[in-house]
């Protein structure tokens, strides 16, 4: 078993947007891993491993699309326990969304991986159609916004639950197929792969990345590839014409007591 | 001339509400390009649903249908294939709907077979190929133009009213093309069963978050929702912890709602709660903590705890009615 993990770097969200000449200007970002790609990464270790014993139940490769001195972030990915690395040397910023998918189609079948595992949405762009365009493109089935997986080995399928409009949706996919993962992901006993101990409880969150494994991921093999290698010319569908800050908000006011807030939304705001 | 094919989703006899802001969105696309609204309807037996679209008309031109057995339940494998065929056969230049899980699920997949562009969770149209998204968590609005037709879109339900009723579209059938599952099976479908309005239609919404401590406490919030027959809401503490159901969750990466009233109620205000509420008309925040930065956004700020004020507020607004 082959896992192609698809991980983004993107400006930190913690710090302040800033808009300049009709664009974001990332030019002074920090740029960090996105946090659904983190979570991709641990569902894939965690499929992985067989806690408790040395057995690795498939080789986990992470594929980041970025220029390729700006490859920190998948550094981290390989100290968490990813085997190999590969880069997509790209100026990501200015691929669209059909491109990139493309560019991680042909990894996925030059490497002839089983699955794909993608985050839901990128934080950034908030495209949230990467994972779907590839499984488009490569005609596989695929199961979105996973908050559950359930490996069967034997079957060779994966049963995922998936956060649908009211409710959850309990999809069962063969591999090979594309899954993309939602925030409940990484909760202590979202994943499954009927190896490790069923009543095993994970920490919350993705893992942090052992001084060992830190050690361990300089020695690790970093590919590097372009877009050329996959037969892909960029194209761009989307062109950005103009970029704004939200609406701002009219200042609020403190409220001394329920009474007085009561008060102020029934003959003030007029809502009750 | 434009074509722009919106995919509504029904029950056995009807359009499903959560379509509805997509036919507007549709709408205005058509009509800022100078050309036509198309719906398309996708079932085993889609007849009766398409009858009940055609009755109500939005102002489409015609309702399309295509019957095949594998379109139920809904996979986007299978659906995938029938609207990248319809947009085919029809010559459609755009395509798309509501941004429910299911359009979110099989838009971009046809988009990609297509090799086509898409905007996703639109909240406005510019001009019959522009649109307005929120990116970044709601700190920026970025406008796209798409460069090539067709396109893919879905549109974010808080920012298109329901569409006006109108018009005799003609009703006729697409003949299937292949579809396929490509294996994927439906196990279950749990829906989160709840007399409530749904939270993306709800003219008043009240979320709580991890300062609630437990699931049990949120019957004092749910008090107050009934009371004033509204949705209930969490932060994504609150649902992580299992406190209330996952399908809650408010923010970037959950509901999207706009209400007249929204009470966040022991949140602390993480930029990608505010990303899911601060459309919201008028914004109450309870919070133990001056400092917390929900208290930016609010226009009504009460520092308290939950337990000392949610049961007096609701005692004082039984008392009005
Ligand atoms: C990729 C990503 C996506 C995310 N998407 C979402 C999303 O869609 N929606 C979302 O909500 N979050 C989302 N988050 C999480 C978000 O960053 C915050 O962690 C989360 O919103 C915090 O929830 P909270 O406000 O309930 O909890 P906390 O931040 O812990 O705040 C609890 C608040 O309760 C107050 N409090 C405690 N006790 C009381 C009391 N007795 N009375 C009154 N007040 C009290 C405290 O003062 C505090 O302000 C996302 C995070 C990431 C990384
Ligand atoms: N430049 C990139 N490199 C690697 N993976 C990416 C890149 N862009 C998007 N992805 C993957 O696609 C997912 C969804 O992104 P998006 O569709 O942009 O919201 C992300 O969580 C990543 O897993």
């Amino acid at each position: 078993m082959k896992i192609l993990v698809t991980a983004k770097r993107i400006p930190d969200p913690d710090e302040n947007l800033k808009i300049a000449n009709g664009a974001i200007d990332t030019s002074a970002s920090k740029w960090v891993p996105n946090a659904f790609d983190e979570y991709a990464v641990e569902t894939a270790l965690r499929l992985a491993e067989h806690v408790g014993s040395k057995d690795r139940l498939a080789e986990i490769v992470v594929l980041s699309i970025c220029p390729k001195d700006k490859k920190q972030h998948l550094t981290q990915f390989l100290a968490m326990g990813a085997d190999r690395g590969i880069i997509v040397d790209a100026d990501d910023t200015a691929l669209d969304a059909q491109s990139v998918a493309k560019l991680i189609a042909g990894v996925f079948k030059k490497e002839s991986c089983d699955l794909l595992i993608a985050g839901k949405l990128s934080q950034d762009a908030e495209g949230n159609e990467v994972a779907q365009r590839v499984a488009g493109l490569l005609n596989l089935p695929q199961a979105t916004f996973g908050a559950t997986v359930n490996w069967n080995r034997d079957g060779k399928t994966l049963a995922v639950a998936r956060e649908v409009e009211d409710g959850v949706e309990t999809k069962q996919i063969p591999l090979p197929s594309v899954l993309s993962v939602d925030l409940r992901i990484v909760l202590p006993t979202s994943v499954v792969n009927n190896a490790t101990a069923a009543d095993h409880k994970y920490q919350e969150g993705p893992r942090l990345a052992s001084l060992r494994g830190i050690t361990m991921a300089k020695r690790k093999k970093v590919d590097v590839l372009t877009p050329a290698d996959l037969g892909v010319s960029a194209g761009l569908g989307v062109a950005l014409a103009g970029v704004q800050p939200p609406p701002a908000r009219a200042a609020g006011q403190i409220v001394e007591s329920p009474e007085q807030l009561v008060e102020k939304l029934a003959t003030e705001a007029k809502v009750l | 001339m434009s074509k722009v094919l919106v995919i509504v989703e029904t029950s056995a006899s009807d359009i499903k509400p959560q379509s509805l802001p997509g036919i507007t969105a549709g709408k205005a696309i058509a009509d800022k390009s100078g050309g036509e609204l198309h719906l398309l309807v996708l079932g085993a037996s889609p007849d009766a649903a398409a009858a009940a679209v055609a009755a109500k008309g939005y102002g489409a031109t015609a309702v399309h249908t295509i019957a095949h057995a594998e379109l139920e339940p809904m996979t986007a494998e299978a659906w995938g294939d029938a609207i990248a065929h319809a947009v085919k056969s029809l010559g459609a230049t755009a395509f798309g709907g509501t941004a429910t899980s299911t359009l979110r699920d099989v838009v971009p997949r046809v988009a990609a077979v297509l090799d086509a562009p898409m905007a996703g969770e639109i909240t406005g149209v510019v001009a019959g190929d522009t649109f307005a998204r929120e990116v970044s968590a709601g700190r920026a609005i970025v406008q796209l133009k798409m460069s090539a037709a067709p396109f893919g879109f879905t549109a974010r339900a808080s920012d298109f009213e329901p569409p006006a009723e109108g018009g005799t579209p003609s009703v006729s059938a697409i003949a299937a093309p292949e579809i396929s599952k490509r294996g994927a099976t439906v196990l279950s479908l749990e829906k989160t069963e709840s007399a409530r309005p749904a939270l993306t239609e709800a003219d008043v919404v009240v979320s709580g978050g991890r300062g609630m401590q437990k699931g049990e406490n949120f019957k004092v919030l749910e008090e107050l929702t009934d009371l004033l027959g509204g949705a209930l809401g969490a932060s994504r503490a609150a649902t992580d912890a299992g406190m209330v159901p996952a399908d809650l969750q408010v923010g970037q990466t959950g509901k999207v709602v706009a209400p007249n009233l929204y009470f966040a109620v022991a949140i602390s205000g993480a930029i990608q709660h505010l990303a899911g509420m601060k459309g919201s008309k008028t914004i109450v925040a309870i919070n133990k903590d001056p400092e917390a930065p929900i208290f930016q956004v609010a226009d009504y700020g009460l520092v308290a705890k939950w337990e000392d004020t949610v049961p007096k507020l609701i005692e004082l607004i039984k008392a009005r009615k």
